[in-house]
């Protein structure tokens, strides 16, 4: 019996979204062909789109499929500042939330190392929120792309999206939103969120490998893959039909039950937290007491490693995450959490519990059984 | 017994056919690979150590071949301290340290075995070659493989905690097993050397650390025949890199009879100085009851070493040991390991030996 708690990683496809993929895995057709079986792909492929653009309050023709969120974020983060820097030379500054996701950081730390880009980190407070004064603050003329996530996938803090977006269109500045782990869950707007937003399947009850950059149109990134000149010339590559059409499926039921499903997981993850704490009384919550995503519950515990939690937990078939990178396997303090002010021990000591469309109040229950004798366990162990 | 076993699983074939064996033993065993080294890159490259990045996928490789968990355990702040900048240090000292005894004792069966004793593990599993029954520790059946040697400074209570499921085999049937097995490590080929030192350069490694310090060389009757760029880069007994310009007066090959850091000096003379007849051993470990007077036994000076009779006593904190015939080249800093055939009684570092020069 596994109690699977580590939705943020990935989710477990639903039933839907099985269904329209494997019907389309036994077709042939490639989207871009011009004879029949290459139209009836182009109509799943547009159909699907519709739904991805409808679900996220966007125009068909501002969804841009990519090869899943990190491809998305890339694409983001390099195009739009290739675009940019190419429009005026001026624009070289990168302004970038200090909690974003690896995909962002890391592309636009790239940027830096290879392309004369200043990269600017958006200081957040020890909630993990971004400021919109501080972005004003930051903010002018040289500034290529804004990028902040709508919802942090370690902490599950949530980002005041729209007042970010204002303060970047004010300044005539393009705005880039990681929506990858909030899409499930919160009612992502792109027409409220800003002009480029990334969201991936795997995360919200679809396929991995496929994921979408939703660009509004007039901005068009560089392109990072060149090729055919497939999806507006951005992003080359035969579509994945199958992949597409479980995508939209999963959206779509995602879309339908975002309402209902973020109050029962917000109503559960509450219970989670609350009992998590009466077990361990001196576990520390990270991230926004309220202002969080619904699923994310993320710990501290003093005194002990989060590696050795996750591997007591996971001999008792509980399954989550410390949350943060890793380096050969070797667990890095989580850049989220020195940026929210903490020190290295309070980082190292952390696990993240991320419920999802398939989390029941028995998965709870075994965390909370097993919680306070691990805890006792890996304290002895100490951080050693 | 089920016992919860930890399976240090450095990458090669040896642990990883260990691990195996403990889980078909009906063991719950857990993977473990050690990263010992803050910067993965920085170490040997190629499948030969025990630190890259390519060793630690191979080693979740095999864990997910056998079919456990695995995970991967930052030892790197451990491992510099107690073994890298022990070695450095040693070498400094004018003694000769093996590394890799110095990490079973410090790393695997102590920093290792600590935390997996405090995480609920009853034992640390290793691909050692050796045996270990009932507290007793022996060679390993394959002579060439043998690593009882670098075991030997493990106390008893470490050893209560250590499992060495490949002992009782050759190396030749642990690869066949492991191919057997669908580990595809299996003809992995075997690390040598010293897995912190990615190019081999032990002397380039240490020059880095401790810098150029010139000094004489001198023959025994003090005269300068050399010139050397730093004396810890030098082992007693070491007959080649001594760059002495002009031959020995008897046209015999010279040797390194001494080490002496506190005048930066090395000593180098004929081999028959390098006999030695008496050694005397600090910090002595007992697996067997300490012999209550001279006792005869055989005594092994250093890695896969010739094994010379001896008579061990204790004298005090230290072990005296009285070679029946001389040995030759005898560095202080390693391991004296007392057996008795193949059944290990004890070790000592080597602290002096009664070598003219020593």
């Amino acid at each position: 019996m596994v109690t699977y708690l580590d939705h943020a990683a990935t989710t477990p496809m639903v039933a839907e979204s099985i269904a329209a993929m494997t019907a389309e895995l036994g077709q042939v057709g490639n989207p871009s062909s011009l004879h029949s079986v290459g139209r009836r792909a182009r109509r799943v492929v547009e159909e699907s789109r519709e739904i991805i653009a409808e679900a996220f309050g966007a125009r068909p023709s501002e969804v841009v499929f990519t090869g899943g969120g990190t491809e998305a974020d890339n694409l983001a983060v390099k195009g739009l500042f290739w675009a940019r820097r190419a429009a005026d030379p001026r624009r070289t500054r990168v302004l970038a939330s200090a909690i974003e996701h690896h995909a962002v950081l890391d592309a636009a730390q790239w940027l830096a190392d290879h392309e004369g880009a200043r990269v600017e980190l958006i200081p957040v407070d020890e909630y993990g929120r971004v400021s919109p004064d501080t972005l004003r603050a930051m903010i002018g003329e040289d500034v290529a792309l804004v990028t902040v996530m709508w919802a942090n996938n370690e902490v599950g803090t949530v980002q005041p999206i729209e007042e970010l977006a204002a303060v970047a269109r004010e300044h005539g500045v393009p705005f880039h939103s990681d929506a990858v782990q909030a899409a499930a869950q919160l009612p992502v707007d792109f027409a409220a969120g800003g002009d480029a937003l990334s969201v991936s399947g795997h995360k919200l009850g679809g396929p991995l490998g496929i994921g979408a950059l939703l660009l509004a149109k007039g901005v068009d990134p560089t392109p990072v893959l060149h090729g055919g000149g497939q999806e507006r010339d951005v992003r080359s590559g035969t579509l994945d039909t199958p992949a597409i059409a479980g995508f939209a499926a999963a959206v779509q039921v995602a879309a339908a039950g975002r309402a209902a499903g973020a109050a029962r997981l917000t109503a559960l993850r509450d219970t989670l937290v609350e009992r998590v704490r009466a077990a361990v009384p001196d576990a520390v919550l990270n991230g926004h007491p309220t202002l969080r995503l619904p699923g994310n519950a993320h710990f501290s515990f003093p005194g002990c490693e989060g590696d050795a939690l996750l591997m007591l937990l996971d001999a008792r078939g509980i399954e989550c995450s410390t949350g943060s990178a890793c380096s050969a396997g070797v667990s890095q303090p989580s850049h989220v959490l020195l940026a929210m002010g903490a020190d290295a021990a309070r980082a190292r000591g952390s696990l993240r519990f991320t419920l999802g469309h398939d989390s029941t109040a028995a998965d709870v229950d075994a965390l909370v059984d097993a919680i306070g004798p691990v805890v006792d366990r890996a304290r002895r162990a100490g951080l050693s | 017994m089920t016992l919860r076993v930890l399976a240090a699983m450095s990458g090669g074939v040896d642990s990883a056919v260990a691990a195996a064996r403990a889980a078909e033993a009906g063991h719950d065993v857990t993977g473990v690979h050690m990263a010992l080294s803050s910067n993965p890159k920085s170490y040997r490259s190629g499948a030969r150590g025990c630190c890259t990045l390519e060793d630690s996928r191979d080693a979740r490789r095999a864990a997910d071949v056998i079919g456990i968990p695995f995970y991967v355990w930052d030892l790197a702040e451990r491992f510099d301290r107690d073994v890298v900048q022990d070695f450095v240090d040693e070498y400094a000292a004018g003694r000769t340290p093996n590394p890799c005894l110095r990490c079973n004792e410090k790393i695997k069966f102590a920093a290792l075995l600590d935390k997996a004793l405090a995480l609920g593990f009853d034992a640390v599993c290793t691909g050692h070659y050796a045996r270990l029954d009932d507290g007793v520790l022996r060679r390993g059946v394959d002579e060439g493989k043998d690593q009882s040697y670098v075991l030997a400074v493990c106390t008893r209570e470490q050893l209560a905690h250590a499992m060495f499921p490949l002992g009782d085999t050759t190396k030749a049937d642990i690869r066949r097993e492991a191919e057997r097995r669908g580990l595809r490590v299996a003809d992995k080929p075997d690390s040598h050397d010293i897995c912190f030192i990615a190019d081999g350069d032990t002397r380039g490694f240490l020059a880095e650390r401790l810098g150029a310090a010139p000094g004489p060389i001198v023959d025994t009757s003090g005269e300068v025949v050399g010139e050397h760029d730093g004396a810890y880069s030098y082992t007693v007994g070491q007959r080649k890199g001594l760059r002495i310009g002009r031959p020995a007066p008897d046209g015999k090959p010279r040797y390194v009879l001494d080490i002496s850091p506190v005048n930066n000096t090395v000593t180098v003379g004929p081999r028959e100085a390098l006999d030695v007849h008496e050694i005397t051993g600090e910090r002595p470990v007992w697996l067997a009851a300490p012999p209550a007077g001279p006792h005869d036994c055989q005594v092994q000076l250093r890695a896969h070493g010739e094994v010379y009779d001896c008579t061990a006593g204790v004298e005090g904190d230290l072990v005296r040991i009285r070679l029946h015939a001389p040995a030759k080249g005898v560095a202080t800093g390693q391991a004296a390991v007392l057996y008795d055939g193949d059944t290990v009684l004890g070790s000592a570092t080597i602290a002096a030996t009664d070598s003219v020069f020593a």
